[in-house]
């Protein structure tokens, strides 16, 4: 049983994030979601490393959460894999996941939208 | 806490020190019952654990402490989560989620502590619930508390004064980081059949301290959405949200621009330093640190094409 302060608020680890974000702002991983017509949504995949290739990543995904996608190119952000419907949830699930997904830091993915 | 390694000859003072039930004098002159059973074995049990080690004993006191602790903390989440029913949302309900799991485990504590007073026996029990009938209100000072009181008060008890007090005079040092800071819910209207109406933005951004367009900014980046601001400085999202999922990006939004990440206090200030950057400085620390900038990432094409790509 550790004592209480300790446990809610930890000084040290806030400052230690700190300097990470600074370090490395432009390796994120963004999850965002896009309201269309009607209850439809679409969800966007942004930065994902170089080193994957996105089709492989694609073709798995489309199968594991029932929704198609494609790979859009955009000039700024590069490829973007676009997928139908609300998946933020089970793609960042599938990007940190070790075993079956891609094994990444959840800290460097972060999640947008509502 | 030292003066346990000899517990046969101290056991009646010790008992007058730290023992939960262990009222020496009676208001009746009754000093018999009670004082024997710590004397003669329930104190002797409980304190020194039988007869083992002084850290078990701490670890024990530690644990008390740590229930009162609990206990008293209780009520005053009820207090924070009453306002938050009635209308101001909490920034920090995220945070209380964990709370929650944490009183799961203060129930296990206090199961632990009931077998452990099972163990004790029934004397100490009893002497127990007796206290708990006449301990008056501390405040106010009835009961025991009473001025011309001679009875000696428990440690607990005490225990719970201090932090009953602490509570109701310096909520700040009692609570620790578990602050609420509260702004006004959004008011949410529907234009429409697709825009929404953000209401109040105004006035939650003059609460928050921050430019209407700064949130603006960051509303529109998070939904992926645009929109514009009409007459009476209400904002119109494109889109239909509902209030709650404003109120989560809004939440986001004060944890990632408002709050001083240092201090967890929301008393704060959004300024552009040198190169363009955005600082936030904290008006009760002090501390200052950057802000990435609001950036709007890919939005797909939603809707219909017109003669973009020719």
């Amino acid at each position: 049983m550790s004592i209480e302060n300790l446990k809610t608020f930890d000084p040290f680890a806030e400052a230690d994030e700190d300097t990470g974000e600074t370090k490395q702002s432009q390796n994120y991983i963004h999850i965002r979601i896009q309201q269309r017509n009607g209850r439809k949504t679409l969800t966007t995949v942004q930065g994902l490393p170089k080193k994957f290739d996105q089709k492989k990543i694609l073709k798995v995904i489309k199968k594991k959460f029932a929704c198609n996608g494609t790979i859009v190119n955009d000039t700024e952000m590069g490829e973007v894999i676009q997928l139908q419907g609300d998946q933020r949830k089970d793609v960042q699930e599938f990007l940190v996941d070790k075993k079956e997904g891609l094994g990444l830091d959840s800290k460097d993915i972060k999640v947008h939208g509502f | 806490m030292a003066d346990v390694e000899s517990p046969t000859e101290r056991k009646p003072r010790k008992s007058v020190a730290f023992s939960e039930g262990a009222t020496i004098v009676d208001p009746n002159g009754n000093v018999t019952e009670s004082s024997e059973m710590n004397g003669g074995k329930a104190s002797a049990e409980s304190h020194t654990a039988g007869d083992k080690e002084v850290d078990e004993v701490t670890d024990m006191f530690k644990d008390l402490a740590k229930k009162k602790k609990k206990k008293s903390s209780k009520p005053k989440e009820g207090e924070e989560e009453a306002p938050a029913a009635d209308g101001e949302f909490d920034p920090s309900a995220l945070k209380k989620k964990k709370k929650k799991v944490k009183k799961v485990d203060a129930d296990d504590f206090e199961a632990k502590l009931a077998e452990m007073a099972g163990e004790k026996g029934e004397g100490e029990k009893e002497t127990q619930e007796e206290e708990e009938v006449d301990q008056g209100d501390p405040i106010k000072g009835t009961g025991i508390w009473v001025h011309t009181e001679t009875k000696p008060i428990s440690y607990n008890l005490l225990l719970d004064r201090f932090f009953t007090l602490l509570h109701s005079t310096h909520p700040d040092l009692a609570s620790s980081g578990t602050k609420s800071y509260k702004i006004p819910p959004p008011q949410c209207l529907r234009e429409g059949n697709k825009k929404t109406i953000f209401a109040n933005i105004a006035e939650i951004a003059k609460r928050m301290k921050r430019s209407d367009e700064h949130v603006t900014q960051f509303l529109f980046a998070e939904l992926g959405t645009s929109g514009s601001v009409d007459g009476s400085r209400r904002l119109v999202i494109k889109g239909r949200f509902q209030q709650k999922q404003i109120e989560n990006v809004l939440r986001r939004y004060i944890m990632e621009y408002v709050t001083c990440k240092t201090c967890r206090s929301p008393d704060t200030d959004l300024n552009k330093g040198e190169n363009r950057l955005y600082f936030v400085t904290c008006n009760s620390c002090g501390s200052r640190r950057s802000v990435s900038a609001i950036k709007t990432g890919f939005s797909a094409q939603v809707g219909k094409r017109r003669r973009q790509q020719g």
